[in-house]
């Protein structure tokens, strides 16, 4: 039951992300990225991680996928004014996916053997114990990305603030 | 059999609730337009049913007759789609209320509420988030400049008012120490004062403000401004696909009165509860009683929304984001240090320093 | 600031910077919705319209009537001034000769065999009141008519005319049937 639930979302998710690129309106594209982590939300309420699941739609769909989707809509991209790639470009672009391509396989292919799975507390994702993980093993990272998120808010009301007149 | 029977008190629950919301949500119209026009000192719809109370059915009725338009540049797909997320996720939010207490029927005993999630709160305001989507993709797929004006301006205005939702709600669930609804319910039993809109003014105040920017109602309907968008995002909608739109609205107007009295006015808590136990009354009637008077709650506050509604004119939208994110944020986040000031103190009263 | 004013009465309005109170918004907003709420309970300026209906006052001038003397005898005499005295030219009518033994259905010897006004032409002016010197033409207080089509508001004599009082020889003759009311 679990394990077919996890393969549907899995194939779903697989599906709907190559979606997102072959879709040609920028519109649908996004539509197909918010379905996408609806699918990963979904992983996450498997692994007993309802606190992750939750976040995850609140900040991914909820909040940064409605401001791409903002944004896409007031560019109104459509396929007429879409540039037309030229030859070079795509060959750079096919060489470059090959390479890729070559790396992973490479890297698949040593390892031979993936670490078995080893025994995970199945609560770790309930709310309670997340929170004392994060505040006690994890406080340093935590903190660090907090401090992170910081300078970033800072850099953008900076950037934001900033007078025509100084900018010259 | 076995489970069946577990699943059965939920789900018809969750058919009764569906029901109910329904209902509410309808009888909302009929209400909404006679408290305004009792506020405007007029009679409002008196015409169909005794008092007019059968308007909401005719209203009904004339939305599905109507003609069903469908704009030629429009994206059919995603059109159809918009209101159908709104209306979605309208009912969803309403499985993780609590309705009321334990109620033994058969001899099973069983909570009057679907499920009782340990992130109840969460959730809700996760399905608010995602809710946003029916307007903005219904606004888009409109191929009408007002409807995408109008969904842009949905949209950031949730996205402002959800940060300080969200601030005030982290106050309040810093106090009560869980997110489930049903917990915070019980914990708010024995008598007004432990409500927590007295531990909490200034988080309710802001988580008031909040929900009426959240359900885009006046006076923060600026997505529906007429004088300036037309009609906003369902310019374009005709028939039973504005009617979504409307009744999601209203949906979500009776989820948000409910969820504001369940986490800040004791949910189907009330005074003398202790009272009629001792006077040895029926665990089930007292059980019921207090779904009543939740429900009377979720009613006063679903007037209140039309009473501001039909009160305070409409912000203009540079007020909307200044008042967003100048005031609310900031009000939020000095909410939330007093709180965790006083809980520190009592915390360290505790240990007798 | 120098402000030019002409007729100095010109006054330049200061404007304060608004106090906190003022700034919070909260207790304007308290005080808009306390008078929005007194609203609620005060008692209503409109009324259920076709069950109550307001009183008019007694130089109204809504739909006509033709009306009958004390013996019950209509008053017209078809002299046509009020067709002449109308503005829109909404009468029309025909004289007739009073026959031996209507004296009680007419009072003069010359009477309106047609009478019709067209309601979607009249302007309710009350001129045809003025120039009738029988005191028949009276505009009372009905107003609003609807209907269907056009025609129907050509109104002829079976619903212009005043229904006879009870008693009167005329109701004996009229009986039921020609009433203002047909419609």
């Amino acid at each position: 039951m679990l394990q077919s639930l996890f393969y549907f979302l899995s194939f779903t998710s697989i599906f709907l992300a190559c979606m997102v690129v072959f879709a040609k309106n920028p519109v649908h594209s996004v539509l197909y990225l918010i379905l996408t982590f609806f699918t990963i939300a979904g992983h996450y309420l498997i692994l007993n991680a309802q606190f992750l699941a939750l976040v995850h739609v609140v900040v991914y769909a909820g909040a940064i996928m409605v401001l791409f989707l903002f944004v896409i809509m007031l560019l109104n991209l459509n396929a007429e004014t879409e540039p037309r790639q030229s030859m070079l470009m795509k060959f750079a672009g096919t060489i470059a996916g090959g390479c890729l391509m070559l790396v992973l396989i490479a890297v698949f292919s040593k390892a031979n053997a993936l670490p078995a799975a080893h025994e995970v507390n199945s609560q770790i994702g309930l709310i309670k114990n997340l929170g004392k993980i994060l505040y006690t093993d994890y406080i340093m990272p935590f903190e660090v990305a907090s401090i992170l998120f910081l300078i970033a808010m800072i850099g953008a009301v900076i950037l934001a603030k900033r007078e025509p007149k100084a900018a010259i | 059999m076995d489970l069946l029977l577990n699943f059965l008190p939920a789900i018809i629950i969750i058919v009764v609730m569906f029901g109910i919301t329904m209902i509410a949500a309808l009888y909302s119209t009929y209400g909404e337009r006679k408290v305004a026009a009792y506020l405007q000192d007029r009679h409002g719809p008196n015409r169909a049913g005794p008092g007019g109370l059968l308007q909401p059915l005719a209203d009904g009725v004339k939305m599905f007759l109507k003609e069903e338009i469908i704009p030629v540049a429009s994206n059919k797909f995603l059109f159809i789609l918009g209101p159908s997320i709104a209306m979605t996720c309208a009912l969803m939010t309403g499985v993780v209320l609590p309705w009321g207490d334990k109620f033994t029927l058969f001899g099973r005993t069983f909570n009057l509420q679907a499920t009782d999630l340990n992130i109840g709160v969460l959730y809700v305001f996760a399905v608010v988030s995602v809710s946003v989507y029916g307007i903005m993709i219904g606004g888009w797929a409109s191929n009408n400049k007002w409807s995408l004006m109008g969904a842009i301006r949905a949209s950031s205005q949730i996205i402002s008012y959800e940060l300080s939702m969200g601030l005030s709600i982290i106050a309040l669930l810093m106090v009560t120490g869980t997110l489930s609804f049903r917990e915070i319910v019980l914990q708010q039993h024995g008598g007004i004062l432990h409500w927590n809109f007295i531990a909490q003014p200034l988080g309710f105040l802001i988580f008031l403000i909040c929900a009426f920017a959240e359900c885009n109602r006046a006076p923060f309907d600026l997505a529906e401004c007429e004088t300036e968008l037309v009609g906003g995002y369902h310019t374009e909608y005709s028939s039973m696909k504005l009617g979504f739109f409307l009744f999601a609205e209203y949906i979500n107007m009776f989820i948000s009165s409910a969820v504001m009295s369940a986490l800040f006015f004791g949910g189907f808590n009330f005074p003398g509860m202790d009272f009629l136990a001792e006077k040895g009354l029926d665990a089930n009637w007292i059980t019921l009683i207090g779904t009543a008077g939740y429900f009377l709650k979720i009613i006063f506050f679903i007037f209140f929304f039309m009473w501001v509604r039909w009160t305070i004119p409409r912000f203009r939208y540079d007020q909307l984001m200044n008042l967003g994110w100048k005031s609310l944020i900031p009000i939020a986040l000095l909410n939330l240090a007093i709180t965790a000031a006083v809980m520190v103190i009592r915390h360290s009263n505790n240990f007798g320093f | 600031m120098q402000t030019t004013s002409f007729s100095n009465r010109k006054k330049v309005l200061e404007q304060k910077p608004m106090t906190f109170m003022e700034r919070i918004y909260l207790p304007a907003i308290v005080k808009g919705m306390s008078i929005t709420i007194s609203h609620f309970f005060k008692k209503k300026a409109t009324i259920k319209y076709p069950e109550q209906k307001r009183t008019v006052s007694s130089v109204y001038r809504g739909l006509h009537i033709l009306r009958r003397d004390e013996n019950g005898a209509e008053r017209c005499t078809a002299c046509g001034l009020c067709a002449l005295a109308c503005p829109a030219e909404a009468i029309t009518m025909e004289a007739a000769e009073r026959k031996p033994g209507e004296e009680s259905l007419y009072r003069e010897e010359k009477y309106a065999s047609k009478y019709e006004i067209n309601m979607l032409r009249c302007i309710f002016c009350g001129f045809c009141e003025e120039a009738c010197p029988k005191a028949a033409v009276f505009l009372e207080e009905d107003f609003a008519v609807a209907n269907y089509s056009r025609d129907t508001f050509i109104y002829g004599k079976d619903r212009l005319v005043e229904k006879p009082k009870v008693g009167t020889k005329a109701f004996d003759i009229v009986k039921v049937g020609r009433t203002r009311e047909l419609n």
